[in-house]
Parts: structure tokens; C-alpha cells; sequence
């Protein structure tokens, strides 16, 4: 293993010093406030700072760990994340090996495709490939009942859970001239725009959040929480121009697009947890519920960020 | 040298059983504590006892025996091994001409020596619609010789979707344990009364973990 690149190091102190001053922060909010635990905000808030240093460390690791740690650290987020949405699914007996490909075949394959970075095959295995061979699965087991939903639900949560969370470690496999070597400062720059985002939505939204946006969906959204949240998102974006191969104004504009995505993505996978009349995706991690609760933005920026960056910056 | 291969074995079902998934003892009643106790629990996959063996605290789990039928379990030496020694179970012959010992009294005995029981009650795995099906009565006799011994109702959810009938390779569900509040024997309840009870609080501890039907 070589030294991380320099950037690196420097980017990770600098969120060693953030966290540091998150945990103070949280801490003494919690002598002042909440002492023995009864004020619910405060709580949450610590629980979620906590998650954060795990979250935070596993990156680091992985992300020092080169392409081979990145790549499995994702593998395990999209296990994860299938896992939690087959739960949710209405999968029955005549379900079972088409669930099983997911999981042991189709999942797998597309992890070691990004690994050797065949990206003509990784772009189109689960839209093409397992799109078309999870039907023939399932339809070779006789079970018509409900079949096009059962078919749709399997084929949405390799969607949503593997093809596009996979799209984070794919930013290894761009070849952007004279960036060459920093590709996993794209990774860094996509999480730390999304999760920021997410993070000041929550601080603006709990500071002056007073009209809800979509309150069937999602009350715990305001206008004020998401103006605030995007604006904070763009300065952090920009900000981080130095670590990645766009300028400051192109950083920002990339940035919008990813707040944009990961907006939507929070509110459609809040639709479906209606849907599925279930709180959170799972119990994973606490004060955040499952890893599609605190993956859901990215999920859906991860792509889109990837082809925007593909098209205009890289060469493959 | 038998022990520690048992011991290692346990510690593999355990994170096997766990990584596919991802299954958590929720105690609605509280944490539990080490003194004997029989966990009844539904009956509709054969990784159940696994499942419930898995998630209980690590102390308690050493102690804790599931009672199982020997004809299954000692078929072959492989079985025997983990039927024995990985999970010490307790194990019952289920053809009431060809028995030797009575299963009752068997249970009775590794309550005795500060065992915890698992049970399942419905005495097969349940396939049909029905929630659950009708209670065998062991668990009332248990009751009746050790009236002081709790017995925790438990509710499996989903691991019959991860392992359904027929299936050999088990696929990632998230499965939750519930455990309710034990349950004990009244001053001369009726079998029919007790079992009824029994049946009833497992019933109610599975609504609270199902999801409202879509």
C-alpha cells in the first residue's frame, strides 16, 4: 500500500477537525440540554454524530485502500441495501432463485466488472442483462400471481441498490488527463456534497423549516430547509474545486446537479417506505435507520454525477 | 479438542446466520436474565431455532438448548455432531411406541441443571395460511411441573421468506425475534385454558412486528 495522496491526507484531517468539533459541540449541547437523555433532538442529533465517525473512518480506510478497498466497502453498501429492499418486497417461493441471482450472481459480477473497470459490460449488466434474465428465472418456477410486480420489484431493488450505488466506485475507472492518480478525490468530493447537503437541509430545515414541501410524503422537508441546504451545498462544492478536476463555478453547477438528484432520491424512497408502510428501511445504524435511509441521495447523484463527469472530463 | 471444534462451529452458525440476516433480538419485555427459561417460539423454517439461538445474548445463549426431534437429528454423524455438541440439544424421539425416556421428563431434566429451553410448540413447521397451528401439549405439562419457570412467548418474522420450504440455499431477508413478557401457569388452569393463553400471546406479539397487508 502507498502513502495516501497528499490531498487526501489533507482533506481528511481537514474532517477529523469537523467531526471533532461536531462531537464538542454535541457533547456540551447535551450537558447543557439534555443531561439524562430526555431531550429527543439532541439525542438524535449525537446518535447521528457517532454514525458519522464510523461512517467517516470506514471511508478513510477504504479510500486509502485504494481501488480494491473502495470497491468492496461499496459491494458491502449495495449487499446492504438489497437486503433491506427485498425485506420490504412481497417475494414469495416462486421468487426464491431469481432473489438468490440478485444476491449471488448478478451483485457480485457487477462489483468485479467495475474492479477491472470493463465499463461497456458494467453500464449495461443489470439494465440489460439481469433486467431480461430475472423474468426468465422467475417465469421458469410457473408462478403467475402477481408476477409483473414481483418482476418489478426485484428488478428495482438491483437497480436502485447495486447499478447505482456501484456508480461510486466506477468514478476509480474515468481517466481524466492530468488528474491522473486523484480519481478517489471524486468520491470524496460526490459524499461529502450529498451528505452535506443532506446534513444542512436537516440544520436549516430545524432552524426556520416552516413550509413543508411534500407533506404526504415526507413532512420533515420545508422550502427553507432545502434553500438553505442546496445554497450550503453549492459553497461547500465550490470550495472543493481544489480537489477535483473542475473549476469553482463548474463545481458548483456539479453540485446543484447532485443536490437536485439527491433531493428527489430522499422523497422517492420516503414514497416507497410509505408504500411498504414501514419508518425506515432498517435498524443499521442508529439515529439513521438502514444504510438506504443514509445512502438514499446518493443513490440517485452517484450516476448521474458519473455520466456528467464522463462525458466532459474523461477520456475512457 | 470436541468442545473447542463445537465452540468454533457455533461462533461460524452465528455470523453465517447473522451476515444473511441481519437479525436482531428486539425483548419488549426487558433484557432477559441467565436463570431457566423456555422460549416458545412459531415454527415455519428449519433455521428457526437457529435464528433464535443466534440472537440471544451471548451468556445466555451457552445455556440455552433447543428440544428437537432425534430421528432428524441423528440420521447421520454430521447431524449427530451439531445436534449434540453445537447446540447440545435436547432431543425428543417423536414416536410415542419406540420411546425410551419421556420427553417431558427429559426437558425437565436440563431445566434442572440451569438449562433454557427452545420450543416450538406447534410440534411441526407450519406451511399452511394460518397464523399458527394448534399447540401440543408439552409446553403445558412443563408448566404444570415448574410453575416457576417463565416461559417466554417468541415471534420469528420472515425467515421463511430467507428459507422457504424445499429450498436448500438460504437468500439475505432481514428477519426480526421478538421476545414478549414470560408467561406463567395459574393455581389450577386447565390445559385447554393455558394453551389457549399461550397461543394468544404469541398471536399478539406477532402483530406487533408484521406489516399492515399492502
Amino acid at each position: 500500500m502507498t502513502l495516501p495522496h497528499p490531498d487526501l491526507a489533507q482533506l481528511l484531517l481537514f474532517l477529523l477537525a469537523f467531526m471533532l468539533l461536531a462531537s464538542s459541540v454535541g457533547f456540551v449541547l447535551q450537558q447543557r440540554y439534555s443531561p439524562d437523555g430526555h431531550n429527543q433532538v439532541i439525542e438524535n442529533l449525537n446518535d447521528r454524530i457517532r454514525a458519522w465517525w464510523v461512517m467517516i473512518v470506514l471511508m478513510a480506510i477504504a479510500l486509502i485502500g485504494g481501488q480494491f478497498g473502495t470497491t468492496l466497502l461499496f459491494a458491502f453498501c449495495s449487499f446492504a441495501a438489497l437486503r433491506e429492499f427485498v425485506t420490504l418486497l412481497d417475494t414469495r417461493r416462486g421468487d426464491h432463485w431469481a432473489v438468490a441471482a440478485a444476491f449471488f450472481v448478478v451483485l457480485p459480477l457487477q462489483y468485479y466488472l467495475i474492479y477491472i473497470e470493463w465499463i461497456g459490460l458494467y453500464a449495461i449488466l443489470i439494465p440489460v442483462y439481469a433486467f431480461l434474465l430475472i423474468p426468465m428465472i422467475a417465469v421458469a418456477r410457473g408462478e403467475t400471481d402477481k408476477f409483473l410486480t414481483r418482476i418489478a420489484g426485484i428488478q428495482w431493488a438491483l437497480m436502485i441498490s447495486v447499478y447505482c450505488i456501484s456508480h461510486v466506485p466506477a468514478l476509480l475507472s474515468l481517466e481524466i488527463p492530468g488528474y491522473e492518480g486523484r480519481n478517489v478525490m471524486l468520491i470524496a468530493f460526490l459524499i461529502i456534497v450529498v451528505q452535506g447537503s443532506d446534513v444542512m437541509q436537516y440544520v436549516w430545515g430545524k432552524l426556520m423549516g416552516r413550509r413543508k414541501i411534500a407533506p404526504k410524503v415526507s413532512p420533515s422537508k420545508t422550502i427553507e430547509g432545502l434553500a438553505g441546504g442546496a445554497l450550503s451545498a453549492l459553497v461547500i462544492g465550490a470550495s472543493l474545486s481544489w480537489i477535483t478536476p473542475f473549476s469553482p463555478g463548474q463545481a458548483a453547477l456539479l453540485s446543484a446537479v447532485i443536490v437536485i438528484c439527491g433531493f428527489f432520491g430522499g422523497l422517492v424512497m420516503s414514497a416507497i417506505k410509505r408504500d411498504r408502510g414501514v419508518k425506515d428501511w432498517g435498524t443499521m445504524i442508529a439515529g439513521h435507520g438502514g444504510m438506504i435511509d443514509r445512502m438514499d441521495s446518493v443513490i440517485f447523484s452517484a450516476p448521474i454525477f458519473f455520466h456528467l463527469t464522463r462525458y466532459w472530463w474523461s477520456v475512457t | 479438542m470436541k468442545r473447542l471444534l463445537a465452540e468454533f462451529v457455533a461462533s461460524a452458525i452465528v455470523i453465517f446466520a447473522r451476515f444473511l440476516t441481519a437479525a436482531r433480538g428486539l425483548w419488549t419485555a426487558g433484557p432477559p436474565d441467565l436463570a431457566p427459561k423456555v422460549f416458545f417460539a412459531n415454527h415455519a423454517s428449519n433455521g428457526d431455532f437457529v435464528l433464535l439461538w443466534s440472537v440471544l445474548p451471548h451468556r445466555l445463549r451457552r445455556r440455552t438448548r433447543p428440544v428437537a426431534a432425534s430421528d432428524y437429528w441423528l440420521k447421520s454423524a454430521l447431524r449427530a455432531f451439531v445436534g449434540r455438541d453445537v447446540f447440545r440439544a435436547v432431543l425428543i424421539n417423536r414416536i410415542p411406541e419406540d420411546r425410551t425416556e419421556d420427553p417431558v421428563a427429559q426437558m425437565l431434566g436440563a431445566l434442572e441443571a440451569g438449562s433454557s429451553l427452545i420450543l416450538f410448540p406447534e410440534g411441526k413447521r407450519n406451511m399452511g395460511p394460518d397464523r399458527l397451528l394448534p399447540f401440543k401439549s408439552g409446553l403445558y405439562h412443563l408448566a404444570r411441573q415448574r410453575p416457576q419457570t417463565g416461559l417466554v412467548p417468541v415471534w420469528i418474522a420472515n425467515l421463511n421468506r430467507a428459507l422457504p420450504k424445499g429450498e436448500i440455499l438460504p437468500v439475505p431477508i432481514i428477519c426480526t425475534v421478538t421476545f414478549g413478557a414470560p408467561l406463567f401457569i395459574k393455581e389450577g388452569e386447565a390445559k385447554e385454558d393455558f394453551l389457549a393463553r399461550a397461543e394468544a400471546a404469541l398471536r399478539k406479539l406477532a402483530e406487533t412486528v408484521e406489516r399492515p397487508p399492502t
